[in-house]
């Protein structure tokens, strides 16, 4: 089982193409690389303070179960123990539940019942991170069990336990119903079409499963009252401000700082009861508080993706014109909506499942249910349930191929939004702002000569092997979000920036997104280089502490470069424009006879006669004349508020084959052909691309977090919770096309999802095309050897 | 109880408890915290250190194992300001994202380099296999050991300083 090189002439000239130290965009190595190749990056993890002690947390053993009794007796005499802390101990501080970012309420610590398996229950404090571990051994919880709520489907059946008896008058386990598009007239377009195609499919619930874990430690100053906290957020600023509203501290005396991280992929959004305990803890001790939770923890606690079951309808005409797409969900978001999602979303941004087609009609409902499961909802790179949306559609426009006998390339290519629609509203209100999906398609295909892959597919199959070729072509919508109609718990979605230039013309640029792996150090000091001409290697990026970056919502959603990235460019150009102002007291002419070539200000036609922005800089701080009325200093700050999302698109191939002996899906080759417009660093762009293909890979053949008919959960380890290594991974082959988003400042659309997104239903398509000679139609994922051969032989089982 | 060991070529003596694993001595009692951890069933690799010339996961080896032994982790590859072809690599082909499995990638590389200076494509996944990057997709990894193992035996100190910073 090893992997076929592949080295392609169009990653080639990618390669040689980019300058190596440009000044702007083009690929340059990271700035973030030198410390981290040597072992010196900082994680939390890596925080070690003077005095620290270590915190561990009791978790429930199972899914649902009322609390008897605690008894922490012998954890409080262990030697090396400083403080142990149960729900009941924090709801006598009004600390025992926490706000989640869909409004709900999880609970800190467990008081009334556990309800799901891996719950927080107490907390120990102690010398070390061993000791900490064993006092826990010590804590003695009596449970009264009660009957868990495991799958979704029976979750409204009146018989169930009611999970959520916490809410006020909550008699059952639902959570909302919601509902886009138009009922009436989607149900006229089924009713003329020739084709209808219906499909059951389940995203199962999976974990983003960073390499490094969530951990914290906060250590608070009794003396000045200031709180300082390290911690594997993705969203330090928003996190800041909830840590106020929860635990009533003055935001002023707060700093959260989010140094290395470690992987986040939306997983490191959501604020953990680990952290709060880990604050609490140095508030009662006085001394600094680590909390690291471990893998187990990680896989069952913290926060899972997906867990969505659809039912997707499709209708067309007898010559392929895709009319109209209907969908019914049923989403599982375990026993607290902890759901990171705009307040008016809550379904995230499913609402795009009409893809990336001109179709006369669309209707979604989705109904969302409580279940003795951990809570989550959106992470792993899902791009506010996009993932979800558009695995659906995916998995439907290739049904309704292999239905019709038509190729899935073609058929896409025939219901493509066309270029000239744009910016084009969707059935369900979304405006997408740009994108040529033909020429992206036909790139892709291009790139794996599919033609000839389609032949060498007959040839296969007439000898009786199982090779398939899947397609998608994947919206996604990015970039949350206008401020007109989103907020997250009332924080609005916008990002702020400052950029100071420094007298001898280094630069810093202080951002409110945190890079988990991304490279924004790099990326944000090209943006900032592309603007005001300074090479990248002179820019200073500074993010991740909230004392000293602009507020901001933070990242996740591929939400950096979309806002943030427009913020880095935004405040340059308002720095150079006061440069100009310099320029031209400088250069003793007017403003309108200068012009910027990057770095520089010259006098229209005269090179000889210009000024540098270092030079500019210099004269911005001394002590020789500015224009009338301008005060010194070059720098500025600005918060950006986006006008619209911005619209990535994506066309991937996957080639598979399957044997037919053992179920074993091997992915042999994968082209991922993106546009996410304006291309800052190709080299980072590629990483984001693999990253997220390598995600899409294990989910599509091997990751799930599975629950037993008690509510154990089964992927609760890495021998469990299988992620793909190098050997099932191909050499991902990439390509791209360029459409500038038109509102962004710098047509920059954002990529960090894209993959993740459009790369599942790619290789399912493959899969379904490869069994489609066996009467098999769909097949969910994971498509494990063992569940690929229970297709195969007529007994296809939906994950549970 | 006490153990001593040399780790990256300087004798250590330390009183630790007879449990306590090696990633935890390594990261907690010496504060080489380039060597990470990522699970609790050996299946992460983000731990991998030396010990006697041969790569271990250190978070499936006590401390006290490595008593009398020869421990060499991420902080010593480089070696007189010059970096390892690996870590030159690994910057030049994108091979790291966020950087935590890194470390464990590159102590996997170089030994593989040293036992087998031309390997294929698939021996260099094989090599990596029981390690887990969740960010990379593996194929920059590839790429980036593949570049260490043609640049081998030049002088790397300029690349070093140059890339991509000035810090
Ligand atoms: S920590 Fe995961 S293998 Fe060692
Ligand atoms: S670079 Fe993030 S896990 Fe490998």
């Amino acid at each position: 089982m090893t992997a076929t090189p592949q080295t392609r002439e169009h990653r080639q000239t990618e390669f040689e193409d980019n300058d190596q130290t440009p000044v702007g965009f083009g690929r340059m190595l990271r700035k973030e690389d030198p410390r981290l190749i040597r072992g010196r990056g900082r994680f939390v993890d890596d925080v070690q303070l003077p005095g620290m002690l270590h915190l561990a947390i009791l978790r429930a053993p199972v899914a649902h179960a009322r609390i008897v009794s605690i008894d922490i007796s012998a954890a409080q005499a262990h030697p090396k123990v400083k403080l142990v802390v149960t729900g009941a101990m924090l709801a006598e501080k009004g600390l025992a539940w926490m706000p989640t970012l869909s409004n709900d309420v999880q609970a800190v610590l467990a008081t009334d019942k556990v309800r799901f398996q891996g719950q927080e229950v107490a907390f120990v404090v102690a010398e070390d991170r061993y000791s900490a571990r064993d006092a826990l051994e010590l804590i003695d919880v009596e449970y009264d069990d009660l009957a868990p709520v495991i799958d979704a489907r029976k979750a409204l059946d009146p018989s169930m336990p009611v999970i959520r008896d916490d809410l006020e008058g909550k008699t059952d386990n639902h959570i909302f119903d919601w509902e886009t598009g138009d009922a009436e007239a989607t149900e006229a377009a089924f009713a003329r079409a020739d084709v209808v195609v219906t499909e059951d499919i389940v995203y199962p619930r999976v974990h983003p499963a960073p390499m490094e874990t969530a951990a914290a430690v906060a250590d608070y100053d009794r003396v000045d009252g200031k709180l300082t906290l390290w911690s594997t957020s993705q969203a330090p600023h928003a996190h800041r401000t909830l840590y106020a509203i929860v635990a009533g501290l003055p935001e002023h005396k707060i700093r959260v700082i989010a140094p290395d991280i470690g992987g986040g992929f939306g997983g490191k959004v959501p604020i953990y009861p680990g952290y709060v305990c880990a604050i609490v803890g140095s508030l009662l001790v006085g001394k600094p508080v680590k909390w690291a939770e471990d893998r187990s923890e990680n896989l069952t606690s913290g926060s899972f993706a997906r867990d969505y079951i659809m039912r997707g309808e499709i209708a067309a005409t007898k010559d392929g014109r895709i009319l109209a797409i209907r969908t019914n969900v049923l989403a599982d978001h375990g026993a607290f909506n902890g759901q990171a999602a705009p307040s008016k979303y809550p379904v995230g941004f499913f609402g795009v499942f009409t893809g990336s087609y001109d179709i006369e009609a669309a209707y979604a409902k989705v109904t969302a249910v409580y279940t003795n499961k951990a809570p989550g909802g959106v992470a792993y790179a899902c791009s506010f349930r996009i993932t979800e949306a558009v695995h659906l559609v995916e998995r439907l426009v290739t049904s309704l191929a292999l239905e019709m006998g038509i190729d899935q390339a073609e058929l896409r290519l025939r219901n493509f939004i066309r270029p000239e629609q744009f910016p084009y509203e969707t059935k369900t209100g979304w405006v997408y702002d740009s994108g040529d999906y033909e020429a992206t398609m036909r790139e892709s295909m291009r790139i794996a000569g599919y033609d000839e892959l389609l032949a060498e597919r007959e040839e296969k199959r007439a000898r009786g092997e199982l090779m398939g070729v899947g397609v998608s072509f994947f919206t996604e919508a990015v970039g949350a979000g206008p401020r007109k109609n989103m907020d997250i718990l009332g924080l609005g979605m916008a990002d702020g920036c400052e950029l100071r230039i420094h007298p001898t013309g280094k630069a810093v640029v202080r951002l409110s997104v945190k890079t988990q792996g991304q490279g924004h150090e790099t990326t944000f000091a090209q943006i900032v280089s592309e603007e005001i001409g300074i090479p990248p290697a002179d820019i200073e990026v500074v993010h991740g502490d909230t004392d000293n970056t602009p507020f901001g919502l933070g990242t996740y959603g591929s939400r950096s470069t979309p806002v943030s990235g427009a913020a880095a460019a935004l405040v340059a150009r308002k720095v150079r424009d006061k440069a100009q102002l310099i320029a031209s007291s400088m250069l003793e002419v007017s403003v309108a006879d200068l012009e910027w070539t990057k770095g520089a200000f010259q006098v229209k036609g005269d090179p000889s006669s210009s000024v540098t922005i270092q030079d500019i800089a210099m004269r911005a701080h001394g002590a020789g004349d500015l224009p009338e009325g301008m005060e010194g200093a070059l720098e500025a700050q600005i918060c950006y508020n986006p006008e619209n999302l911005t619209y990535p698109n994506g066309a991937y191939i996957c080639v598979v084959d399957v044997d037919k002996g053992t179920g074993e899906v091997r992915v042999r080759r994968f082209i991922a052909v993106d546009d996410c417009g304006t291309r800052i660093n190709p080299m980072i762009i590629e990483g984001q691309v693999h990253g997220g293909l390598v995600d899409g890979l294990g989910m599509a053949l091997m990751e799930f977090i599975e629950f037993d008919e008690f509510g154990n959960c089964l992927g609760g380890s890495l021998m469990d919770y299988l992620i793909p290594t190098a050997l099932e991974c191909p050499d991902w082959e990439t390509g791209h096309t360029v459409t500038p988003s038109p509102h962004h400042p710098i047509g920059a659309k954002g990529v960090g999802e894209s993959a993740t997104v459009g790369s599942p239903p790619a290789i399912v398509n493959a899969v379904v095309d490869a069994l489609h000679p066996l009467g098999i139609r769909n097949i969910d994922m994971p498509m494990t050897p063992s569940r690929v051969w229970d297709a195969i032989q007529g007994r296809p089982r939906p994950p549970v | 109880m006490q153990v001593t060991m040399t780790v990256n070529g300087d004798e250590v003596t330390r009183d630790v408890e007879p449990r306590m694993l090696l990633v935890h001595f390594l990261r907690d009692a010496l504060s080489l915290t380039g060597t990470h951890w990522g699970c609790d069933t050996s299946n992460c690799g983000t731990c991998v250190v030396w010990v006697d010339e041969q790569p271990v996961k250190s978070c499936t080896m006590l401390a006290a194992m490595a008593g009398g032994k020869r421990v060499r982790t991420v902080e010593d590859l480089e070696r007189d300001g010059v970096l390892d072809p690996v870590q030159e690599g690994f910057m030049q082909c994108h091979g790291l994202q966020c950087g935590f499995c890194t470390p464990g990638m590159m102590m996997t590389a170089r030994w593989l380099l040293d036992h087998n200076p031309d390997p294929t494509d698939g021996e260099i996944r094989e090599a990596i296999s029981g390690q887990i990057c969740r960010c990379t997709g593996y194929s920059t990894i590839v790429r980036s050991i593949r570049w260490a193992a043609t640049h081998e035996n030049a002088s790397h100190i300029e690349t070093a300083e140059t890339a991509g910073s000035s810090s």
